[in-house]
């Protein structure tokens, strides 16, 4: 963990001697997720509710899935670029080093440029806690870590399941990004809105829907069992198949030789 | 026509050689796509009143989005372009017979329509297949089907032309990141990327109708569906072909300022 704390600090000093373009980066990532939230501002005004959510309730939704996204490329970026670390063989590199693979891939990119969307993200919130008529009692505020917190980790797999595919490929395969982009895209709304079959897929196969849509139930009141409160820690099963991919990608490996 | 051709020709048996990379656009358009029909089932479930036009019209709308993602995505930069002018290889461009300006166009309109042709037959194909009001609707007559694909191809033009501001903008700024996100994110919205303009509040629509945004997909998009017609569409053609030569021409010209403070150094 100190180790990760050393890199950590080298990596925001060399950004901040680009201060400049990192506020510039910084600044048009803001931007740019911002129209996102501009088309579910306009889609509520003019419809009012969808599937009985009103506009703070999807905002709420909307950040949730927004901060766990944009705290899981900041922190497991590395995956995401696996394809040019196995292809310019910085990987083999790390394989020698008597650190864990898994660790020194995380460590070796934290992309705080990321911070634009967790910013939007933070600012949403600021406007739909209150405004989402939600009573925060400490069970809540739990509740809402807790999809925060597990959402980052099933998106972090879903990064790992895309850089295990790269050990079979090289090059990365962007059908993934299905679930990643889409996940944060479609995940505006809560996933009921697109119907029964779309919500299985999100609960049973890409469990996005557990750490999004069933706890958030029980956080509008919508639903008063308080189970729902620990379904997010369900979609964290889904690390196990991420988990085990990575393994059979790390034995099938075999240098490019660059 | 012909150096359009031969670059159409280099990008299109390049895009073959990369058939996976084609599957997986594919797949992520056909998803697409069909998540954001049923998000509109879903507005549409709430209060089908408010809708601006028919569900199936709206459904159209995004097949045909999601088929000619290619040719109006704000955001498919060329990173060779960025790279010639940040690294000083366009002095080879500058060599060559042909103005800087048309050189990029023409690569640019070849690369994205190879891009689009190869794209947009499955997803027009399955897209019409699917059940009624989810699916792809045929335009009501031949001579929409004209129209659409006239606004279709001024539209990829305006959008092209729009899009080279931001090239040359490089010139200027030497880092491509920032301005050419804001620029893309921008130009999606307004023309209509994310939520079509009949959704948006009346103020801002009236106000887009005027802007070169509305001239960019919105326009053959909405001609198809039978949304814009008659003196309406009459008056939205005119305006297309006004921004199309006002941007040509401040692109020209710009460029031609840009390219005089380039100094080419040797070596």
């Amino acid at each position: 963990m100190r180790l990760y704390f050393r890199y950590f600090a080298i990596y925001l000093r060399g950004l901040m001697e680009y201060r400049a373009s990192f506020v510039m980066t910084l600044l048009s990532q803001f931007v740019s997720s911002f129209t996102g939230v501009l088309a579910v501002y306009f889609m509520m005004e003019r419809f009012h509710t969808v599937e009985g959510f009103t506009f703070p309730q999807v905002l709420l939704c909307f950040a949730t899935v927004l901060m766990a996204f944009s705290l899981a490329e900041c922190f497991f970026r590395g995956f995401d670029t696996f394809s040019s670390m196995l292809g310019n063989g910085q990987f083999d590199r790390m394989l020698v080093r008597p650190r864990g693979i898994v660790f020194q891939v995380v460590a070796s990119r934290v992309d705080l440029s990321r911070l634009g969307r967790l910013l939007q993200a933070v600012v949403i919130f600021c406007y739909a806690l209150p405004a989402s008529g939600v009573s925060w009692t400490p069970d809540k505020v739990l509740t809402l870590v807790l999809m925060v917190v597990c959402g980052m980790l099933v998106f972090s797999g879903l990064f790992i399941i895309y850089a295990s595919i790269c050990f079979f490929t090289i090059q990365g395969l962007e059908f993934i990004n299905i679930f990643t982009d889409g996940g944060r895209e479609f995940g505006q709304y809560p996933f009921v809105i697109y119907g029964k079959e779309v919500l299985r897929f999100f609960t049973y196969i890409v469990p996005l829907a557990l750490f999004q849509y069933y706890p958030f139930l029980y956080l509008i009141g919508r639903s008063r069992w308080r189970g729902y409160m620990l379904f997010p820690l369900l979609s964290l099963l889904f690390l196990i198949p991420c988990a085990v991919l990575w393994r059979v990608g790390l034995r099938h490996y075999r240098s490019t030789g660059s | 026509m012909k150096k359009y051709l031969s670059f159409f020709r280099i990008r299109f048996l390049n895009s073959l050689q990369y058939r996976a990379a084609a599957y997986a656009g594919m797949a992520t358009q056909f998803f697409w796509g069909g998540m954001l029909v049923l998000m509109y089932r879903a507005f549409y479930r709430a209060d089908a009143a408010a809708f601006p036009m028919a569900f199936q019209q709206t459904a159209s709308y995004v097949w045909l989005q999601q088929a000619f993602l290619w040719l109006f995505m704000t955001w498919g930069y060329d990173n060779e372009i960025f790279a010639q002018i940040t690294q000083g290889t366009i002095a080879y461009e500058l060599a060559r017979p042909i103005p800087v300006y048309s050189m990029w166009f023409l690569k640019q309109a070849a690369n994205r329509s190879a891009g689009a042709f190869l794209r947009c037959i499955p997803v027009l194909t399955v897209s019409f297949l699917l059940p009624k009001p989810y699916g792809l609707m045929l335009p009501d007559s031949i001579q929409t089907l004209l129209l659409f694909l006239m606004t279709l191809v001024l539209g990829f033009f305006t959008m092209l032309a729009f899009q080279m501001l931001a090239y040359i903008l490089v010139f200027y700024t030497m880092s491509p990141s920032g301005v050419r996100m804001v620029m893309a994110t921008a130009g999606e919205f307004l023309s209509g990327g994310l939520i079509p303009i009949p959704f948006m509040p009346q103020k801002m629509q009236d106000i887009l109708t005027l802007t070169p945004f509305a001239a960019m997909q919105n326009l053959p998009l909405r001609v198809y569906i039978g949304d814009i017609a008659g003196g309406e569409l009459a008056n939205a053609v005119i305006l297309q072909l006004f921004w199309l030569a006002a941007l040509l021409f401040v692109g020209n010209l710009w460029i031609r300022r840009a390219l005089r403070r380039v100094v080419v150094q040797g070596g």
